[in-house]
């Protein structure tokens, strides 16, 4: 947001209608759950004061500290793979012409599937039986089963998750690197410079700024993931691909643990919070700094 | 060397078209074979090719009443959300406010905030204001994380919209509603199809509220598909074409948005 | 009407302060604009940010002394695990340094 618009406070009669709506169905709620963090609710008309009591249970609970970790380890592999796959993707899309658009449109076609169909193709596909991915590992000698065994549901997952997602990244980095001038690369190429040269120091610097957003926002929404996977795995087996969210809804609708479920739901919201800012701050960053480059589609 | 280069590129990006796409191929083939096939032998294509599992899609009701559903859900979340967020993203866009970023930002949390944490909260409050079940609910729900998203891409479009054209329609001495509607909107034509196609796919494929806050009534497809998941005796089939009619209204609405689609995405505000 | 919000009165305390405080910030924004400046926080802040930022860091800090509380009352052989007060005390000093210096 630029600071030379006017100051017009009557602007707020045109947020209103959002403020209402989002109040409607954000804040009350939120004062709902930490109201429930705070009471022990055996029924409506039954409820004990237990004061901070679930929230020492929530900090010192094994499952969810694993449950977290757990997630932290998926979300910090999802980068790891999707960011580089998304960059090499951008760059091997070709740049114009119907070859373009025909690319570009089977790349995203993966971002708009809903998502718990993505669960089900995954789920179809990855059965040793019936789906083709299974099978073919089976072939080549794997005893391959996301259903049995944790560590190929964990994989099978993520490789859900890059499939899903990788375009969102490349989608990107296209765009960053449709802004760059063909005069760069022609005096790129004039110098004799190398590809990587290219790659590291036009490519790269004009991609950081919508990178940025891709490794934040990737982050964000792997930190909530929870269709696919319960799609997939039903976050089995074991507790083998329990992230946060399907924690959390196994306490709260499951168990119907009403406490400590809104306790938990507090502080996942704490660190919702606190990488939203970051992620705030970045964009509101790199918006300032791409503003003076504006007028690219 | 340029020549190595290209065919280098053109491989790696043929390899991830293969992967991109296989997984749906495979959902596509299943759909047209019935489930003894499924089964009983491996093929890449149907050998017995049907159209049986569309067809038992189509005329029982338990699951074509769950497209009905999902489509009247959507309906109405898109409707509101886009009526809410057109007059506040223009605010946003175009005057400086009290608290304006405070309030983005707040808006923006809600977006990223999972819909579990509010899960508990909304069963209650729907619960007390007697709108279980009800598509209604639902939509009003998936406000939550709609009416931001919303605001955020029609704050870009708008954006992107010389600030001169609202003066002068001032300055010709037209009423803001008037101006709105008649000059500014047909200008961000584009800008509204992105927004509602997001709105769209977000709502679509929600599962966790919808599948909370509903039961019969109003269950949408996503929720009707994971009953079928833990039914005994999976029925693959139908599952996979049940899948196939889920990415259909996707794939329709993002042929008509195609060339806005990746800005819509670049804006990284999805 | 708000049954089903199960209220008690430390939370509407907590929401009271919190629309309180939200109100003293406006007021006192209209009165002396704030201005943009840069602290010992790595970005520049107005206000209102430190204060999000002050709060922000309260409640975490206040987490953790809950997380922690039980291995505190090992390491220092208390007798019980110490207060909460303990570490909201903490983190009302931290918010008003975040406030002050940020």
């Amino acid at each position: 947001m630029s600071t030379t618009k006017p100051v017009n406070q009557k602007a707020w009669w045109l947020v209103l209608p959002v403020v209402i709506c989002v109040a409607f169905s954000a804040v009350l709620p939120l004062m709902t759950v930490v109201n429930y963090s705070l009471q022990d609710i055996i029924s409506p008309e039954r409820r004990v004061f237990v004061g901070t009591e679930w929230f020492v249970a929530a900090m010192r609970d094994e499952e969810l500290h694993g449950a977290l970790w757990r997630q932290l380890t998926f979300s910090l592999a999802v980068l790891a793979v999707e960011i580089p796959l998304g960059i090499m993707l951008a760059l091997s899309m070709p740049a114009k012409g119907w070859k373009a658009s025909a690319v570009l449109v089977v790349v995203s076609l993966s971002l708009l599937i809903p998502w718990n169909v993505v669960g089900t193709i995954w789920q179809i596909y990855g059965r040793a039986d019936i789906g083709l991915l299974g099978a073919m590992l089976q072939k080549m000698g794997f005893d391959y089963s996301y259903t049995g065994n944790a560590t190929h549901a964990w994989i099978t997952v993520l490789t859900m998750d890059v499939w899903h997602w990788t375009p969102l990244v490349a989608l990107l980095c296209y765009a960053g690197l449709r802004s760059i001038p063909d005069a760069y690369y022609q005096a790129a190429s004039i110098d004799g410079a190398s590809r990587f040269a290219v790659f590291r120091y036009i490519q790269l610097p004009k991609m950081r700024g919508v990178l940025m957003i891709a490794v934040l926002l990737r982050f964000m929404d792997s930190f909530m993931i929870y269709t696919e996977p319960f799609v997939l795995t039903g976050g089995g087996p074991g507790n083998a691909t329990t992230f946060l969210s399907e924690y959390l809804t196994q306490k709260a609708v499951g168990q119907f643990d009403v406490g400590p479920a809104a306790a938990f739901s507090l502080i996942y919201f704490l660190i919702i919070l606190l990488l939203c800012f970051i992620l705030y701050n970045w964009m509101q960053r790199v918006g300032t700094a791409s503003k003076e480059g504006a007028g690219h589609e | 060397m340029n020549e190595n280069r290209f065919r280098m590129r053109t491989l790696f990006l043929i390899a991830y078209i293969v992967f991109a796409l296989l997984p749906i191929y495979w959902m596509v083939n299943m759909s047209f074979k019935t489930n003894e096939e499924i089964l009983s032998s491996f093929s890449f294509f149907p050998q017995h090719f049907t159209w049986h599992n569309y067809r038992t899609i189509f005329t029982d009701a338990s699951w074509y009443s769950g497209y009905i559903n999902s489509l009247i859900i959507v309906a109405i979340n898109m409707t509101i959300s886009i009526t809410v967020a057109l007059p506040a993203a223009y605010a946003f866009s175009r005057y400086s406010f009290l608290g304006d970023k405070h309030l983005f930002f707040w808006l923006l949390t809600n977006r990223m905030t999972p819909p579990a944490v509010f899960l508990l909260p909304f069963f209650q409050l729907y619960t007390t204001l007697g709108l279980m079940d009800t598509h209604i609910a639902v939509a009003l729900a998936h406000l939550v994380f709609n009416v931001p998203l919303a605001v955020w891409i029609l704050e870009g479009f708008m954006s992107g919209i010389p600030r001169e054209i609202d003066e002068t329609a001032y300055i010709d001495g037209y009423s803001f509603p008037r101006f709105f509607l008649t000059i500014f909107l047909p200008l961000i034509k584009a800008g509204v199809g992105v927004t509602a196609f997001f709105c769209f796919m977000f709502s679509w494929v929600e599962l966790l509220l919808a599948r909370t806050l509903t039961s019969v009534d109003a269950k949408p497809i996503v929720a009707t598909m994971t009953r079928t998941v833990s039914a005994s005796g999976m029925d693959w089939a139908t599952l996979a074409a049940a899948g196939v009619l889920t990415i259909l209204p996707g794939a329709v609405v993002i042929w008509f948005v195609r060339h806005y689609i990746a800005k819509g995405f670049a804006m990284g505000r999805v | 009407m708000f049954d089903w919000m199960v209220w008690t009165t430390p939370v509407a305390v907590f929401f009271t302060s919190i629309a309180l405080m939200l109100a003293g910030m406006t007021v006192w924004e209209i009165k002396s604009p704030t201005i943009l400046r840069k602290g010992f926080l790595p970005i520049a802040t107005t206000r209102g940010d430190r204060l999000f930022i002050g709060l922000l860091g309260a409640a975490y800090i206040n987490l953790a002394f809950v997380g922690l509380a039980g291995k505190f009352a090992a390491w220092f052989q208390l007798e019980q695990e110490p207060s909460v007060w303990i570490s909201f005390a903490i983190s009302m000093v931290v918010l008003v340094l975040v406030m002050r210096k940020g």
